[in-house]
């Protein structure tokens, strides 16, 4: 599951000797995946290079400079160029360590869920019977509560943080992957290698891994791509209400809860971060559609 | 007698009384259902011989192809392969000398590993030798199967049906088993590449020292390979005889019908009516007597209330007893 955000995709279409190339040359056909692996590439290379691209001190405030506005208002400046929030901390620089915030969760939460869906799912499919029961006991368990609810009241009781928010959604989101996972294995389950390898005495964790899990790694990939979307929006609900990252970490949902006072007469101080956390989102969907076509075998790809 | 045959010329397989019930539905409000896929199939292969068994679709053969490959046990009897039992034996020792190849060649090489890593499969889950004899061993075994070096760094997406089969075999032979299992190997094949496959077989066999059980509902397939032939009806033998004795002097109804439902290949005669009638009864709920006896042409009131046993037929000499060459038959007038 390293790979969620890799063009690991690459083997499903069979093409050895020129697989690289054919595969570039879909991808760079397909606008959708070309669009959002830029936006995304871009991000990353933002969230990474933070300390050296940001402007100022994210965290740095100066109450003799509130709320000055964007470059394109009459009274802005080159100094802010996105403006000051009402602390007087740069805006810009806020969004880029934002940036971080909203990558990291959104990441190592489809690597816990993805870790802990996919395992269920693969069991379930495989063994079928009594452990497929239990997986689906549990997965309809899980659907049946509301994810924010849940995380709501979980975080209020063990207090919001980073940390809190990045376990609680990791394990609440698991349930697409099991259900993906699953079904995909069912369909593998009787394939003819997979009986192979039985018939030749290979461990269990070999068959899971090695013959099951490349197989289905296509729309679990597919599916960890929407999970990062899924999870970058709940982070920012929950810094949102509050109950999230705690201030004065400079998340995106925070930047907007904090600007909620002001969005009539500066509306800027909620459309900015908006507006980067559209993109954000946009992006990703835009790549796990464009990765979904790619694996879809025929490719979809126009 | 029997212990000392073993002794001078072990059976390559022996089946005993092999059965494979299967439990069917049963949830709250239904009771389940019984499925005798295999019913009390005896039958002796003799070393380095290639044992046909035919019958329709649905007739339990490979259920019975599973059971000795150890994919699922037996609900009674036993599988005896070089005279030992394999039941409860460790998969790994039972895969050293029984290897299966299927049917589907688009279905049986994982797509997402070149064919370098599928052939080397079972070498590297068995350790045998270092990584590079076993590229050694790899080489050597593609070059028998007729395919080029380069294929080994191909992925089975880039194969026709026909060289994926010779994969399929050339994984199945690389840890020289006794015995192999070919379930209908030729059936998702183009006709053209049907006999290729099957002469390769063939050479492989000869080359090896194997013994096939040869599944198949191809009855010209048969012909051209088996020795000798079992037909199975319902999870039954029915008859069982070398190929010479099936092919010219079938004796039970069912097996007659079977040769007559061959098609010709002269074109205007159209599908051979066999006189079965309808199709093969609910096996869920087989025939009482004689399971055959609804679709039997020659069927007499005792076909229904007694069922009939495999017996050797009388004339086959106690010569061709010993050499497991006798023919049996499961009918009242035979």
């Amino acid at each position: 599951m390293a790979n969620i955000l890799s063009p690991q995709v690459a083997a499903e279409q069979p093409l050895a000797a020129t697989w690289q190339s054919r595969l570039f040359r879909s991808t760079l056909n397909n606008r959708s995946l070309t669009i959002g692996l830029l936006i995304i590439t871009s991000l990353g290379v933002v969230a990474l290079l933070a300390p050296w691209l940001a402007p100022h001190d994210p965290y740095l405030q100066n109450t003799a400079n509130r709320m000055v506005p964007p470059f394109w208002h009459d009274t802005g400046s080159w100094t802010h160029p996105l403006g000051t929030d009402r602390l007087g901390r740069d805006y810009l620089s806020r969004l880029i360590y934002g940036t971080r915030i909203s990558l990291f969760i959104g990441i190592v939460v489809a690597l816990i869920s993805g870790l802990i869906g996919t395992t269920l799912g693969v069991l379930a499919g495989y063994f079928g019977g009594r452990v497929d029961a239990v997986v689906s006991y549990l997965l309809t368990t899980r659907l049946a509560m509301p994810v924010v609810l849940v995380a709501l009241a979980m975080a209020s009781l063990i207090g919001g943080s980073m940390l809190t928010v990045t376990l609680l959604l990791g394990l609440l989101l698991w349930d697409r992957f099991a259900v993906v996972a699953r079904s995909a294995t069912q369909q593998l389950r009787d394939a003819e290698y997979i009986q192979a390898a039985q018939a030749l005495g290979c461990p269990l964790h070999y068959i899971l891994l090695r013959e099951v899990l490349p197989n289905i790694a296509g729309a679990l990939i597919v599916v960890a791509t929407l999970e990062v979307a899924n999870a970058i929006l709940l982070e920012a609900t929950l810094s949102f209400l509050g109950m999230g990252v705690q201030p004065p970490s400079p998340s995106w949902g925070l930047m907007i809860a904090e600007g909620k006072a002001y969005m009539f007469f500066q509306p800027w101080v909620i459309t900015i971060p908006g507006s980067a956390l559209f993109v954000l989102v946009l992006a990703i969907n835009l790549l796990g559609d464009g990765l979904r076509d790619l694996s879809a075998p025929g490719g979809r790809n126009e | 007698m029997s212990s000392v045959a073993h002794h001078l010329d072990p059976l390559a397989l022996e089946l005993c009384a092999l059965s494979k019930t299967f439990k069917l539905g049963g949830g709250m409000l239904h009771k389940s259902r019984t499925l005798k896929a295999v019913n009390d199939v005896s039958l002796r292969v003799p070393r380095g011989q290639v044992m046909g068994l035919v019958g329709e679709s649905g007739c339990g053969k490979s259920t019975l192809a599973k059971m000795l490959l150890g994919l699922t046990p037996p609900s009674a009897g036993d599988v005896l392969i070089n005279g030992k039992a394999i039941v409860n034996a460790n998969q790994k020792a039972l895969a050293r000398h029984i290897q299966p190849i299927f049917q589907d060649p688009y279905s049986s090489l994982n797509p997402r590993q070149r064919i370098a890593q599928i052939v080397g499969l079972p070498l590297r889950i068995h350790g045998i030798g270092t990584s590079k004899e076993q590229a050694v061993k790899v080489e050597e075994m593609l070059d028998m199967v007729g395919l080029p070096k380069r294929a080994a760094q191909q992925y089975p997406g880039q194969m026709s049906g026909g060289q994926r089969q010779r994969v399929a075999i050339a994984r199945a032979l690389i840890m020289r088993p006794d015995l192999v299992i070919c379930d209908e190997p030729t059936s998702a094949l183009d006709v053209s590449v049907q006999a290729q496959i099957l002469n390769l077989l063939l050479d492989l066999k000869d080359e090896f020292g194997l013994t096939y059980l040869f599944i198949s509902h191809d009855l010209a397939v048969v012909e051209h390979l088996a020795d000798r032939l079992a037909v199975m009806y319902l999870g039954q033998i029915v008859e069982e005889g070398t190929r010479e004795q099936i092919f010219t002097a079938p004796r039970h109804p069912y097996t007659q019908a079977l040769l007559a439902s061959a098609l010709t290949p002269e074109p205007g005669l159209g599908v051979p009516d066999i006189g079965l009638g309808a199709g093969q009864p609910d096996p869920t709920q087989p025939p009482s007597g004689c399971a055959f006896h609804p679709r039997c042409p020659v069927a007499q009131p005792t076909c229904s209330q007694q069922a009939p046993t495999l017996s050797a037929i009388a004339q086959t000499s106690d010569q061709a007893t010993r050499q497991g060459n006798q023919a049996r038959v499961a009918c009242h007038f035979a």
